[in-house]
């Protein structure tokens, strides 16, 4: 699905990634550790296909409506309801039967009720469940997900790791940087430390 | 279809979030009003056609910078123009979406400023209408890739003047030309050809624009 070789990527002259390698699999766990400014959030952007590599080699065998990226920020607009935003989402991505996979989202991720307000009125926690409705939204084959965990609360954390773990059975394929390793180890095929 | 369908809901959201947030059209709004009533204090009561429909130019060219200038805000403050980028839709898609969203503000600013102008100096005819309509089109286009690039640099307040400015020469050119002169299609036809040229350079370009 993915292959990596002598992957490199520079900003300007400062060199950030160097000499990544790895081979994703259909139903692999990339599990992606490393100390703050060690290119994890970088790789995930080069896995997603928001950045291009500087040096070596970067196959993605996969068409960009089949991956689902959740990155520090939640990507979504503060302005728009959440039903709002899922519905652009939605539409740009072409989901058949788009309302009510929104639906189904909203209430699993616990916003049904707030569905109608603006995501500028949500928590941190809330617009992190708000991002994760926007990565699953099209039911991707592969999930890149940059410190999925942040901000979710016991119950929030608690859902995602469910909603790993189904994903997980379905063979979907994940890219998943995070600090709390332990809490996706047990699901992880494939580790790189990076820095 | 699909094509048309993004670049709707695109537009859509646009014009949704100025509806919210009311912080570009009021702006544009007020800027060139200001404009004019400063331009109809400062010009002497002789002045020719030539001095009043330029400055007319100058106040609609200095309003769409100030359009332009938010264009990529709700993106860059929210940092969604990542998930917009993610989307399988053509990446085009995008700068379409928010040059007719700019093209709605401008002509809204213009519905209100042309006829400020007519009172304040002289009278506006087909051929300046004309000239405004089709410079829209190309301040709009060019406008917005520029916008797409600066977005990225730390320095776009100041990148994003400098950027446009230089290319939105030929359309005063253009715009005066077919304002005054008395046989203006010669003038007509050059901002058609500058609308076609820059919106094909724009679209083609886009994506190279958005991506890392």
């Amino acid at each position: 699905m993915i292959r990596a070789r002598r992957l490199e990527k520079k900003y300007g002259d400062r060199r950030v990634l160097r000499g990544v390698e790895f081979e994703l699999a259909p139903d692999d766990f990339l599990l992606v550790t490393g100390p703050n400014g060690s290119g994890k959030t970088t790789l995930l952007r080069l896995c997603a296909g928001l950045a291009r590599p500087s040096g070596g080699e970067l196959e993605i065998e996969l068409d960009r409506a089949r991956i689902g990226f959740t990155a520090h920020e939640p990507l979504v607009y503060r302005e728009l309801s959440a039903l709002e935003n899922l519905d652009l989402y939605g539409r740009l991505y072409r989901i058949p039967e788009r309302r009510e996979r929104i639906g189904m989202l909203l209430e699993r991720f616990g916003l049904w009720d707030a569905r109608h307000e603006r995501a500028s009125s949500y928590s941190r926690g809330m617009m992190q469940r708000l991002a994760l409705c926007r990565t699953l939204l099209h039911d991707p084959q592969l999930l890149v997900l940059d410190e999925p965990f942040n901000a979710l609360d016991e119950e929030g954390a608690a859902l995602l790791d469910r909603e790993l773990a189904e994903r997980r059975a379905q063979g979907c394929a994940f890219v998943v940087a995070t600090h709390d390793p332990e809490r996706v180890e047990p699901m992880a095929t494939l580790h790189l430390a990076l820095g | 279809m699909n094509y048309v369908a993004d670049v709707g809901a695109l537009a859509r959201k646009d014009l949704l979030l100025e509806l919210r947030a009311r912080d570009t059209l009021p702006a544009m709004l007020l800027f060139v009003l200001s404009t004019l009533v400063v331009f109809h204090f400062v010009l002497p009561a002789d002045s020719s056609q030539l001095e009043a429909k330029g400055l007319l130019w100058v106040g609609i060219v200095f309003t769409a910078l100030l359009g332009l200038s938010r264009t990529f805000a709700a993106e860059r403050e929210q940092s969604v123009l990542d998930g917009l980028v993610l989307a399988p839709s053509d990446r085009s898609a995008i700068w379409l979406g928010k040059a007719i969203a700019i093209l709605a503000f401008l002509v809204l600013a213009e519905v209100v400023a042309l006829p400020a102008f007519a009172l304040f100096f002289s009278g506006i005819d087909a051929a300046t209408v004309a000239g405004v309509a089709l410079a829209d089109l190309g301040i709009c286009a060019v406008g917005t890739l520029l916008a797409g690039m600066a977005v990225a640099s730390r320095a776009r307040e100041l990148l994003l003047p400098l950027l446009f400015l230089p290319l939105a020469i030929p359309i005063v050119i253009g715009g005066v030309g077919a304002s005054v002169a008395a046989h203006p299609g010669k003038y007509l036809g050059f901002l058609a050809l500058y609308d076609l040229i820059f919106a094909l350079v724009a679209w083609a370009s886009f994506e190279y624009v958005v991506t890392e």
